[in-house]
């Protein structure tokens, strides 16, 4: 009995860690070298397209 | 319509987010979603608008990972998991498990396991969709889940019972000292 409680909240336990390491990641805010990235990718449709949108 | 390339930017987290749990090193994570970035950008067309753009990136990201950055991962040192390791740490007394302990036991996983768990357990996949992702059978994502889960408890059970007869050595010489008082 004891040692079922233990693992159940053991279980809990690593369900909300689980999501800790995932959501840390997701709520920081995305580096510059992504919107550094995003903009050249836009720029190079630009430009193959011929002429700006 | 609003161009599917300008939703790619929206999944941008939650795919920082999936690389880390995959490559448990923050640098090559995010190398591996700017190559999965330039990958969805430029191969849009494949995308079915309506369908699941967080399923389709992470699948683009999951190939990154098996076909370049996997071997990389295994060459590099682990920096994270040793900067984690060095800082000092209060020990917990309301038996919360250690982030540590956690990220150890995670870091034990196969990775079929550890993105099976991620994508159910904190991705919000459901078993269909993260079995979609991995490009395998439901069945499969179910007990690659399972064993996942059940492989973390084995772990933190041992490291648990470390903790709780270091603390009962602790609480009988308390006892036993008391006991000389008296």
């Amino acid at each position: 009995m004891k040692q079922d409680r233990k693992i159940s909240s053991l279980e809990q336990e690593i369900e909300a860690n689980l999501k800790r390491v995932y959501e840390d990641v997701a709520k920081q805010d995305v580096p510059d070298r992504f919107t550094e990235l995003l903009n050249k990718l836009r720029e190079a449709d630009k430009s193959s397209a011929g002429q700006p949108k | 319509m609003k161009d599917p390339k300008e939703e790619i930017v929206e999944h941008l987290s939650a795919m920082r987010a999936f690389a880390m749990s995959l490559t448990r090193n923050s640098a090559l994570a995010d190398d591996m979603v700017q190559d999965a970035l330039v990958k969805a950008w430029t191969k849009i067309d494949s995308y079915k608008p309506g369908t699941n753009m967080r399923a389709w990136l992470f699948t683009i990201l999951r190939n990154t990972y098996y076909s370049h950055h996997r071997k990389a991962r295994r060459e590099v040192a682990d920096v994270d998991g040793e900067m984690a390791a060095s800082m000092a740490q209060k020990p917990d007394h309301d038996g919360r498990l250690q982030m540590r302990d956690f990220n150890r036991a995670f870091d034990q996983l196969n990775d079929e396991q550890r993105e099976a768990l991620v994508l159910v357990g904190a991705g919000g996949f459901s078993y269909e969709e993260a079995a979609e992702t991995c490009g395998v059978a439901v069945g499969t994502i179910k007990s690659r889940v399972n064993r996942a889960r059940k492989q973390l408890v084995e772990i933190l059970k041992m490291s648990d019972d470390e903790v709780m007869e270091a603390t009962d050595i602790v609480t009988t010489g308390i006892v036993s000292n008391q006991k000389n008082v008296a």
